[in-house]
């Protein structure tokens, strides 16, 4: 059951970017639109999910003194696997994308999660670990690149939703749009979670009194 | 190029196409270290001398390595390699010769290796294929972009301290609001350079 967890605590507990505050560039930069956040996140996913499978097989060798290094080769070698298929496969989306596609390397996603779970876990819960953080990103990312999409283009997918005389906020697409954006759902999510814990506090109370 | 047309590309760079604000490479170190003016005057420090160099050695992996062999499709394997043992390399360098120096970098200089702003500028760099005098300034003026949002962006940070904040909002959900303000004033920039 505990693998069920490692996978379920990528979609709330550690949900990049809001909680693990990593990965920042690409969730700013590509989410223009909702199929370009989509695109990134679960290419990013796939890369968190292998690399964390293969560092954890290969944790007992790899050594601690060259461990970052170590890991960077593997996470740069997913990086490369996703380049060339997106190459052959989606290249709409690989031009769109862009730059931020050979970037996974330096996203601090994969790399963060070799150092805090791969590296310390076994293959099966590390691939559940990154497959689960690696969705939660892409979710987070397809949520924003829904709101910058529908709110600064009128248009869902590219299919135009919003009423006809809908002014389009241009500013939600451009670069400040991104920052504030991303600052006001990190500001919502932190306002839910702050009444899960007052909830959960006025709970144990009351628990308490009963007792 | 002319003279003229190098000044033209550095301001550009460094204020209407800002790596930071235009572009979002290296946001992660950007909200992480800009708590404080003299961290973020030290990581700027860092960022310039490291992609400067960075940005002359992957050119010249480029070029002189993946194209002859014909192995341009490892281009992200060989830079970041390059870049991390570089990183390492200006690390026990500066420990030895310029120990003032490397104490005042301290921790900075190693987390610059997944400071996606250098990888990001090397990959630029071979894209808009540039020559090795325009790279060289464009790596300098991209990092001093780098620089400049970081330490103006601390400044106004640090005065977060005195304020009154919605509680929800502190830390990084406010840095977040502030730094899409700030790239609306440096989108401002843009008239300056023409089309």
């Amino acid at each position: 059951m505990s693998l069920m967890k490692e996978f379920t605590k990528g979609f709330w507990e550690l949900l990049p970017p809001f909680r693990l505050v990593l990965g920042l560039c690409p969730t700013l930069a590509v989410t223009t639109s909702a199929e370009n956040g989509l695109g990134m996140g679960l290419a990013t996913a796939f890369v968190l999910a292998c690399s964390n499978m293969l560092i954890s097989a290969l944790r007992k060798i790899i050594p601690s003194k060259v461990r970052i290094a170590a890991f960077i080769v593997v996470v740069a070698t997913f990086v490369v696997v996703v380049e060339l298929t997106m190459q052959a496969y989606f290249y709409a989306l690989y031009v769109k994308l862009g730059i931020f596609i050979p970037l996974i390397v330096v996203n601090c996603i994969p790399l963060g999660r070799a150092e805090a779970f791969a590296s310390s876990n076994g293959v099966l819960a590390s691939g559940a670990d990154g497959l689960g953080i690696g969705l939660g990103f892409a979710i987070s990312l397809f949520a924003l690149g829904t709101i910058r999409e529908i709110f600064g283009a009128g248009a869902f997918f590219g299919a135009h939703v919003m009423w006809s005389s809908y002014e389009p906020m241009g500013f939600l697409l451009k670069a400040p749009g991104a920052f504030v954006c991303l600052g006001l759902m990190l500001a919502a999510i932190n306002t839910i979670s702050a009444r899960q814990a007052k909830r959960k506090l006025e709970a144990a109370r009351l628990a308490a009194a009963q007792a | 190029m002319s003279f003229g047309d190098y000044m033209l590309f550095i301001v550009g760079a460094v204020l209407v196409n800002n790596i930071l604000l235009a572009q979002f490479l290296g946001n992660c170190p950007f909200l992480g270290v800009s708590k404080r003016m003299d961290t973020a005057t030290g990581m700027s420090m860092a960022v310039v001398f490291v992609i400067t160099l960075a940005g002359a050695c992957t050119w010249l992996v480029q070029y002189y390595v993946l194209i002859p062999f014909n192995i341009e499709y490892l281009q992200t394997i060989f830079f970041i390699l390059v870049i991390a043992s570089l990183v390492q390399l200006v690390e026990i360098i500066m420990q030895k010769t310029v120990p003032g120096l490397y104490r005042a970098l301290g921790i900075y200089l190693p987390l610059i290796t997944t400071n996606c702003a250098v990888l990001g500028v090397a990959i630029i760099n071979i894209q808009k294929e540039f020559d090795f005098v325009q790279m060289l300034v464009f790596s300098f003026a991209s990092a001093v972009g780098y620089g400049l949002a970081l330490c103006l962006f601390a400044g106004i940070r640090e005065r977060f301290a005195l304020a009154r904040i919605p509680k929800v909002f502190e830390g990084t959900a406010l840095g977040l609001v502030t730094a899409g303000f700030m790239s609306l004033a440096f989108s401002g920039f843009a008239g300056l350079v023409g089309h």
